[in-house]
């Protein structure tokens, strides 16, 4: 059984129908690219996936799991977690603590605990900053630990978001737009970094990219999207091969 | 580098109870030398509930990021109820420093419990709405103690809006009189009990900032989206932190009622204008700085009393010195030349000298 299956995902804002008809099916430890032209409806339907939008029609599977028209939370407790096309840190907050929130669900003690400062607010503590250390310490982010999260380079705060996501132990991670601003040198770096996620975490990882460079080098299988619509799915070589996806991304 | 992180953690606890105890002690050897004024020494309780108020309100405006302006509303419902109770309990209960205890107790839990009910719908909001509603409840609040009537009796508590309406048998008590308020409420509090309840303010806050539950909060304050998309429950994290600020507000209004003998809901002093006089503590100390609202809040108390000399001008210098407090505290260039000449440099200066 896949991953996440997704079914006649349609969804409109006033008049415009947004996704129509989107279904996708993506198996467990797989690299799965989005793409489509600007206004496609991709960011939509992560929104719809992670449940920032109800979806007016359709079913999401995770895992076996109904998760459509969720709230985020539950979402993401049921294991997607996801970065954002225009970062969002919490960006007066230390680049620690960034990930520490991230592990706010897994590792618990109560408020009273907290403020009475009870063992268990010590012990448990320390098992967030020695997990979240580590983390960082993938991301090559551990000497700037307790930096603010604002004052990160560009590339740092990306790595950052992922480190955050990847801290509530999802079963699928979003991408989107992992690469948007990035120079050729951070592109290639961070396509190193998303296959050594996939392979040390053992995750699967759904992105959406345009830069073409980066999708076909590391996406396995692909969908393209174009004005809310699936123009084409299956393997990469295959799929930006296609005439018609030539055709919506460079016109006639 | 964890030890770093926690060591400057402990450094910054250490700074902030230290101030507040330092102070203490000077204080307390002052007093009998006689070297401090009367006035002064009748405003050491003062100090302390506005200091509870202006920490307690920066958690909300802060480290929430939400702008209340009803804060003095809670300090009236911790003000009332406790003063109830120490009242309505003066018979059973002989010792007023007990009655005070338990009363503490119960202001500042019905403050939270308010803070609870009126934060569930208010939190909807954000930004400028918010702050608007939260002024509304504030007046609400004041007007509520202004027209009731509350007394006790063998049957029990007898709530109306006039004193006869109350009908309380023969040996009943009427303890709130409408706008008379409530009087003979016993002038428990002293400077310690209030020093005590600043540094358990400032426990409370403290630990509750650097913990779970105050990264979550300050999570949201920062990017609310993003709190949700790690699994984070916005509302009930913004009415955690709205509630303990409305208890610690509470604990303050507890710590006024048994300040004085005659408690009154005026506006002047539970109105929108003590709420933006707490608010005014918390942006010159400085928003989200815990230590900064402290300061802010001390001197802020003592200054109209020591611009007295200058009479009806009085009012209009401590605009001034706001307004320069201000421009010192957030204008680029002055804060660069005050980083440049503070004391901190001439201990360096001095070290490297060595």
């Amino acid at each position: 059984m896949a991953l996440l299956e997704v079914t006649n995902l349609k969804i409109s804002f006033g008049g415009l129908r947004a996704v129509d008809g989107f279904e996708v099916k993506i198996e467990k430890n797989e690299l799965y690219g989005l793409i489509g032209p600007n206004g496609a409806g991709k960011t939509t339907v992560f929104n719809m996936l992670t449940g920032v939008y109800k979806p007016d029609v359709g079913r999401i599977c995770l895992d076996g799991l109904d998760i459509t028209g969720k709230k985020t939370i539950e979402i993401n407790k049921a294991g997607i977690a996801r970065t954002f096309q225009n970062i969002r840190l919490f960006s007066e907050m230390s680049v620690l603590d960034n990930v520490k929130i991230g592990l706010h669900n897994k590792n618990k003690y109560s408020t009273f605990e907290g403020i009475m400062r009870l063992p268990k607010f010590h012990r448990v503590e320390k098992e967030m900053n020695e997990k979240a250390m580590e983390l960082l310490k993938v991301f090559d982010l551990d000497a700037e630990a307790d930096y603010l999260a604002s004052n990160l380079p560009y590339g740092k705060q990306r790595k950052l978001e992922i480190a955050r996501a990847l801290a509530t132990s999802p079963k699928l991670l979003l991408l989107d737009e992992p690469a948007a601003g990035m120079n050729p040198n951070e592109t290639k770096e961070l396509m190193d970094t998303i296959r050594f996620i996939r392979d040390k975490f053992d995750m699967t990882i759904l992105l959406i990219e345009h830069d073409m460079k980066l999708v076909s080098g590391i996406c396995e299988k692909l969908t393209v999207l174009n004005f809310g619509r699936v123009l084409c799915q299956g393997g990469t070589s295959e799929v930006l091969n296609n005439p018609e996806v030539i055709k919506a991304y460079l016109g006639d | 580098m964890k030890k770093l992180l926690s060591s400057k953690l402990s450094k910054n606890y250490m700074i902030t109870f230290g101030i507040v105890i330092v102070g203490f002690i000077v204080i307390q050897l002052l007093i009998p030398t006689g070297l401090l004024s009367s006035t002064f020494q009748g405003l050491l309780v003062n100090l302390c509930y506005y200091v509870i108020l202006a920490v307690s309100l920066n958690l909300t405006v802060g480290i929430l990021g939400e702008l209340s302006l009803g804060h003095a509303g809670f300090m009236c419902i911790g003000a009332f109820t406790s003063a109830f109770f120490t009242n309505a309990m003066a018979d059973s209960i002989e010792s007023d420093f007990v009655r005070f205890l338990i009363g503490l107790v119960i202001g500042t839990v019905a403050a939270g419990v308010f803070g609870i009910l009126i934060g569930i719908p208010v939190l909807r909001l954000s930004g400028d709405y918010l702050a608007i509603v939260t002024l509304a409840f504030g007046q609400i609040i004041v007007n509520i103690f202004t027209v009731l009537y509350v007394g006790v009796d063998s049957h029990g508590i007898h709530i109306a809006l006039t004193s006869e309406g109350l009908g309380l048998e023969e040996g009943g008590k009427l303890i709130l009189k409408g706008a008379q308020g409530i009087t003979g409420t016993p002038r428990v509090a002293t400077f310690v009990i209030g020093i005590i309840l600043v540094l358990l303010t400032l426990f409370i806050v403290l630990n509750f900032i650097n913990s779970r539950a105050g990264r979550a909060v300050m999570a949201i304050r920062d990017n609310k989206i993003a709190a949700e998309s790690v699994g984070i429950n916005v509302s009930k994290y913004k009415i955690l932190a709205f509630s303990i600020s409305a208890a610690l507000a509470g604990m303050a209004g507890v710590l006024y009622a048994h300040n004085i003998s005659s408690l009154t809901a005026t506006t002047a002093k539970f109105g929108y204008t003590q709420s933006i006089m707490i608010l005014v503590f918390v942006v010159l100390g400085g928003i989200g700085s815990i230590r900064g609202s402290m300061i802010a809040a001390i001197i802020l108390t003592l200054l109209p009393e020591y611009l007295r000399f200058l009479q009806d001008y009085r009012m209009l210098i401590y605009a001034i010195v706001l307004i320069v407090m201000m421009i010192a505290t957030w204008n680029p260039t002055c804060k660069a030349f005050l980083a440049k000449h503070s004391p901190k440099n001439w201990f360096k200066k001095k070290k490297e000298v060595k």
